[in-house]
């Protein structure tokens, strides 16, 4: 699998259809991309409680997202090590001091570590008991949060999770600096909607400025009906209306809003729904700011020009309306997206509402705007798989963008480069040789033995291990060097616009 | 508590039950605007995400529409280019298990139960549930929906594909 040569399959200004269509390349992504990058596993509120779990998939692989006694949140593969049977069976819940076994009652404390092993004596003489790590829980290689947003890493090694999310982390901070307190707590309620297309359609449509006026026409045009008549006949009308009858708006106002692309394959796409109003409730949120954090601090946090951040491959947050859409792609023609929202901590009720109404109107399973969005990656996905042709065009405005410090900005907000930048970033993840399997080792230790298992020498380096290595909490602090484990081999150029886009590499020696 | 239902006459229980079977068939038929008309002018439709949640506004639901809500999906859906509703679709409700829970002279609380097939394209998907409707009663005495409540059995799974129409 991982022989499969593709970079012929990117170039600066067109994709080959085959990565959205093809099971190989599909599996390439997710050893490469999805298993060894940071990968979002919920919010810390989402496990408020010791004991409690959150499953999560993590590429291919079944994950538990758990709270500990300390008030750590680790996260495990959900896998007995005697038979390999799931250890929890439901999406949420609370396992109480320890997760059991359904089939021969192995336990294990919240942390993964063994607990007890029924009528133990019987692996006298074998290599399974307790002072063998295989006896326990498989961790993530690293856990780390930003801001309360909780992510895990398969892989031992690669950039730290500040590092990953570069210039994206804006999409916490803008979230969470709009609660007096800087802080958010999840809504406990998650709309799931499974896409029949793949992953990368709904990436690059979040940033798609052309297709609103085009795609949402029929809602955009009903919406505004309805809010005009409002407006005439009471003088105003509630947002919410608004933020339908806005993707109506014309070409050349969607032309208007920039998008910024990052290196990773993040990127922005700036303002334009007009969420100040100076009605009373937006005024006692932002009085409410700028007692929390002064005039000129509320002033710029307020004042971000930010409609969706997205943290490629797998992320979309909509933080002035403090809302996320996660990815968890299934097969090449399947993804699941979870929509989560969040309360701003200390912010007037009224402003919960007033997202609340987007969640509802835009995510919700009864959609009238991402309805029309899943009909396009249905029927895009199918015209893919076709023969009508190979190639899918990012020509817009191709050459016609401004690059500066590694940030490609689009002068027009309908320029694709927003598409030649992700592909990029996907293009240095899967050539990336890999040095060894993701977390061979690292995930699987024993704090209490003292022992640390050794990691295979690195080509042309020395020990490589450090202290924290295998510990979540203490390896995610610990910054190592970005993509260590990757042998460095310079992307074909994907030229023009998104020739300084791609993720930063460090040379491994 | 799921309450007994009441012993009500013979006439009003066929009232109700030829309110709901009208309001499926409408449904069925694409008649929006007459599907519309069923409910009273402060009439709320309303999907929750789960059971426990009473309200239908504050918290996360499916659908949450009140009737100008309402008016936009149906100017949506009538328009040309609204694209998720261009392949074949057609909808076949059935509704049964009414219960009249509590009945005054003006209001009344109903409950039933629903199976929707939806075919859309070359599929059919399932939808079941139950309702539970608040009735009033209009100035020429007609029962009109002020409120009627959809819990789908599989809201909480992902779902395949959205919901477009009103159930």
């Amino acid at each position: 699998m991982h022989s499969m040569n593709t970079s012929a399959l990117v170039e600066p200004d067109r994709v080959h259809k085959t990565v959205y269509t093809d099971q190989q390349i599909f599996d390439m992504e997710m050893v490469k991309i999805w298993e060894r990058t940071w990968v979002y596993c919920g919010h810390e509120s989402q496990v408020p409680k010791p004991g409690d779990y959150y499953a999560v998939t993590i590429g291919r692989q079944p994950m538990i997202m758990v709270r500990q006694k300390d008030g750590s949140v680790r996260v495990l593969y959900n896998r007995c090590p005697h038979r390999g049977v799931q250890l929890v069976g439901n999406q949420k819940g609370n396992t109480g001091s320890a997760f059991v076994c359904s089939y021969h009652a192995w336990s294990f404390h919240l942390d993964g570590n063994v607990r007890a092993i029924p009528l133990a004596n019987g692996y006298e003489g074998t290599r399974m008991n307790r002072d063998n790590p295989d006896c326990s829980m498989k961790r993530a290689a690293r856990v780390d949060s930003y801001r309360g947003f909780v992510f895990a890493s398969l892989c031992a090694e690669g950039p730290d999770l500040k590092e990953f999310l570069g210039e994206a982390r804006i999409a916490f901070d803008d979230m969470c600096d709009r609660s007096p307190v800087g802080e958010v707590e999840v809504v406990p309620i998650c709309h799931r909607v499974m896409q029949h297309s793949n992953w990368k359609f709904f990436m690059e449509n979040q940033l798609d400025s052309l297709h609103p006026s085009v795609t949402h026409q029929s809602t955009g045009i009903s919406a505004g009906r309805v809010e005009k008549r409002l407006k005439a006949e009471q003088g105003s009308a509630p947002l919410y209306y608004h933020y339908l009858s806005t993707f109506a708006s014309s070409f050349e106002q969607w032309d208007a809003v920039q998008t910024i692309n990052f290196p990773h394959g993040h990127g922005i796409l700036k303002a334009y729904m007009g969420l100040r109003p100076r009605d009373p409730d937006t005024l006692e949120h932002e009085a409410l700011l700028k007692t929390a954090y002064g005039e000129e601090k509320a002033e710029e946090y307020l004042s971000r020009s930010i409609h969706h951040v997205l943290v490629y491959p797998y992320l979309s947050v909509q933080s002035p309306l403090q809302q996320l859409r996660c990815l968890r792609p299934v097969g090449p023609d399947k993804t699941l997206s979870e929509i989560w929202h969040f309360r701003l901590k200390g912010a007037p009720e009224a402003i919960y509402r007033r997202s609340l109404w987007y969640y509802n109107l835009v995510n919700s399973p009864a959609t009238m705007i991402n309805a029309d969005d899943l009909e396009n990656w249905t029927k895009g996905q199918w015209g893919l798989q076709s023969n009508g042709g190979d190639w899918v065009s990012f020509h817009r405005h191709f050459g016609d963008d401004r690059v500066e410090g590694g940030v490609t900005y689009s002068n027009h907000g309908t320029s694709e480069a927003v598409m030649r930048n992700q592909f990029s970033a996907w293009s240095t993840y899967m050539q990336a040789e890999l040095s060894r399997e993701p977390d061979h080792e690292q995930g699987r230790h024993h704090p209490e033995r003292g022992t640390r298992l050794r990691k295979p020498a690195r080509p042309g380096g020395g020990d490589r291990s450090h202290p924290g290595r295998g510990h979540p909490h203490r390896c995610a602090t610990h910054r190592t060097r970005p993509f260590a484990t990757y042998t460095t081999r310079r992307r074909r150029a994907c030229a023009g616009a998104g020739a300084q886009g791609g993720p930063r590499i460090a040379t491994g020696g | 508590m799921l309450a007994p239902a009441l012993k009500v006459g013979h006439e009003l229980q066929q009232e109700v039950e030829q309110l709901l079977y009208r309001q499926a068939e409408l449904l069925d038929a694409k008649q929006w605007q007459a599907w519309m008309d069923l409910f009273d002018v402060q009439g709320v439709y309303w999907m929750p995400v789960q059971p426990e949640q009473t309200e239908w506004q504050g918290s996360p639901s499916i659908f949450a529409e009140d009737k100008l809500m309402m008016e936009i999906r149906m100017g949506r859906v009538k328009h040309p280019n609204a694209w998720s509703q261009a392949p074949m679709w057609e909808t076949n409700h059935l509704v049964s298990h009414v219960a009249i829970e509590a009945a005054d002279n003006q209001t009344m609380q109903v409950r039933s139960r629903f199976h929707m097939m939806e075919l859309r394209r070359d599929s059919v998907r399932h939808f079941g549930g139950s309702y539970r409707h608040s009735l009033v009663r209009d100035a020429s005495g007609a029962l009109r929906i002020r409120l009627q409540r959809v819990d789908l059995l599989n809201g909480q799974a992902p779902f395949d594909y959205v919901l477009q129409i009103w159930v």
